[in-house]
């Protein structure tokens, strides 16, 4: 018995420090692999919740599979001008924006100016300023100017927030696509006899499109995404983050779920599909 | 245009700054100093708003009124950015020195969660932490948690809400500074007998894990021992088994400065978050993000609202601009830590 114990203990200990050996080896995959589903989760229970059949108002507890909200993502009041607003508001702002944000940038990169300091401050304390004082003062400015909730204004009151707080990220983007930029081929384009506007359109322009269009895709997902500083411009107004506040206190449609999840597939789609693009660019 | 451009050289990078400079001058710039202006007002949006220096007393009123809601604010923040940089740092770690080919996969799905709205995954969270959800509840029926336990409308389930939406902007710095570690500097601490850091590590992991605990403790109003006790246990665990003395002295260093701009980046949006406190807590974990919200859209008592405000952004930027001087402008601003 005493024997076959201890066969027993030798047997053992070397499976246990062998899997002490493993886990050791192992410990950050095993961590990242949590960690991605942490972060994912939220986004998961999103996606099953809008194949929920909810028995009441509140889409909170899972009752039981359903295909309906899916073949009628909009077949609740309100929510369709809601979205068709943030799509409004997002291309408009990220328009504005994009072009604001790269003319800044390449002054940055390509000038040496006075007041440089001043405007890579200026840049930065946007970025630095908690959303909520963004949109609280420009609340203060607009009721110092009308009497909220700005009704027929809104539209405008929104896209003025949204325009300014995604200049500063379209600045940062672009300009690290411009620090690695090669001057000596727009020196070339300029030896070969081709002026300053040709020169930017067929060689600048070509060659930094791509940090342009990350910074759009950035922009346009802050705006269309935004709810704290809309909260304070919008007025009555409702984008989409603002239609799912409104809802959340008499229970969120199952719908809103289901336009969650396509934004979130179209968004994931468009990112993978400009990073392949752009590797293929520099395959060939 | 172009002859004129070509005489003027030095006016081309004016022209280009322009009507975004103006821009943010107008709608940010301007703003900030209504803001001040709408803080020393009087009156009420019925009878009007009077402006006047002696109103002044606006922020003493606010101060006295609202200042444990700052407190508060801060003690959330603060444990959120501890817990976010714990969570983040082994990750990021991971990312930029296991990561291999799958490198940019996993920093893509670090990110991912941006894609979907920031208001449904924190509606999300109340029903994963829901007091019968998919994670308390199973717990609840086999026993291991008595009925009445909850997380849901407590600060833990505001601090960690705050802590998953701000991960990705303490893991994105960290692992980009701890990509430009060059690995040459480990190896040669390792040549030099860096080795494990038993000692030094399970005293560290003792003292960081156990004050770490008591400052939890501290801010969830649980019983601090507690968790002093569990800190301090689990820290002397992983500092003993998995910190090595290369990591201590060369890797962790290097990568400081990303931490510290991860810090800012999850520090600052949370002291002004109120969407976490409205829907994960309860009236009692109301941050002044919920009060200034209420001032301003409900109350329409904006000279308190820019009051609370101003004291909030005056005391970010002050934070801010200690972190530009320690670490230059250019670098804060262009991510390059």
């Amino acid at each position: 018995m005493a024997t076959a114990a201890a066969t027993l203990r030798h047997a053992q200990q070397p499976a246990a420090v062998r899997a002490w050996r493993w886990f050791r080896a192992n410990v950050l995959f095993l961590y990242t692999g949590f960690a991605v589903l942490y972060l994912m989760l939220p986004v998961l229970v999103i996606t099953l919740f809008s194949f929920n059949d909810p028995a009441g108002r509140s889409n909170f507890v899972w009752q039981g599979f359903t295909l309906d909200y899916w073949l009628d993502p909009l077949g609740v009041a309100g929510l369709g001008d809601a979205v068709v607003l943030s799509l409004e508001i997002a291309f408009l702002s990220t328009l504005v924006a994009t072009i604001l944000g790269t003319l800044i940038a390449l002054a940055l990169v390509r000038y040496g100016f006075r007041g440089r300091g001043a405007t890579n401050m200026l840049i930065a304390l946007p970025m630095a300023t908690p959303e909520i004082v963004l949109g609280a003062s420009l609340l203060t400015m607009f009721v110092a100017i009308g009497r909220p909730p700005f009704f027929p204004l809104s539209f405008f009151t929104i896209l003025i927030a949204h325009i300014m707080f995604n200049i500063s990220y379209v600045v940062v983007t672009v300009r690290a696509r411009l620090a690695g930029f090669p001057r000596h081929l727009e020196e070339a384009a300029m030896d070969l006899g081709a002026n300053e506007w040709t020169t930017f359109w067929k060689v600048t322009f070509p060659l930094i499109f791509p940090g342009i269009m990350a910074a759009a895709l950035l922009a346009f997902s802050l705006s269309i995404d935004d709810f704290v500083i809309t909260n304070f411009t919008s007025g009555k107004t409702q984008t989409f983050p603002m239609y799912i506040y409104a809802k959340s206190r008499i229970g969120i449609p199952v719908q809103v779920n289901v336009i969650g999840t396509l934004i979130f597939v179209i968004a994931v789609g468009s990112v993978l599909i400009s990073t392949l693009a752009q590797r293929r660019d520099r395959a060939a | 245009m172009g002859a004129f451009l070509r005489r003027n050289r030095r006016l081309v990078p004016y022209l280009l700054l322009a009507p975004g400079l103006l821009w943010l001058l107008v709608f940010y710039v301007y703003p900030g100093f209504q803001m001040l202006i709408t803080s020393f007002w009087s009156g009420s949006l019925e009878k009007g708003f009077t402006f006047s220096l002696d109103n002044w007393t606006n922020y003493t009123a606010a101060l006295s009124r609202f200042q444990g809601y700052y407190v508060r604010s801060i003690g959330y923040s603060a444990a959120a950015t501890i817990l976010t940089f714990l969570i983040a740092y082994p990750l990021a770690y991971a990312i930029a020195f296991k990561g291999g080919r799958a490198k940019n996969l996993l920093l893509f799905l670090v990110v991912a969660p941006f894609f979907t709205s920031f208001l449904l995954r924190t509606i999300s969270w109340k029903i994963i932490l829901g007091d019968s959800g998919i994670v308390f509840g199973p717990l609840k029926d086999l026993g291991f948690l008595s009925e009445d336990f909850r997380v849901l409308a407590t600060p833990v389930a505001v601090v960690s809400g705050l802590t998953y939406d701000f991960l990705p902007f303490m893991t994105l710095p960290i692992y980009v500074a701890l990509e430009k570690v060059d690995k040459r500097l480990v190896e040669a601490a390792q040549d030099l007998y860096a080795g494990p850091w038993r000692r030094g590590g399970t005293i560290a992991g003792i003292v960081l894990g156990g004050g770490l605990g008591l400052l939890l403790g501290q801010i969830f109003g649980y019983w601090p021992p507690f968790l002093a006790v569990g800190g301090a246990l689990a820290g002397a665990i992983i500092g003993a088994l998995f910190i090595s003395e290369s990591f201590v002295r060369v890797t962790f260093p290097l990568s400081l400065p990303g931490v510290f701009a991860g810090s800012l980046l999850t520090f600052i949006p949370s002291m002004g978050d109120y969407i976490n406190a409205e829907f994960l807590g309860n009236p009692d974990t109301r941050m002044i993000g919920n009060v200034i919200q209420n001032r301003f859209l409900t109350q329409t008592d904006y000279p308190t609202a820019a009051a609370l405000s101003f004291i909030l952004m005056a005391g970010m930027l002050a934070a801010v601009a200690v972190y530009a001087r320690a670490l230059g402008t250019e670098e804060l601003t262009t991510g390059r830590v």
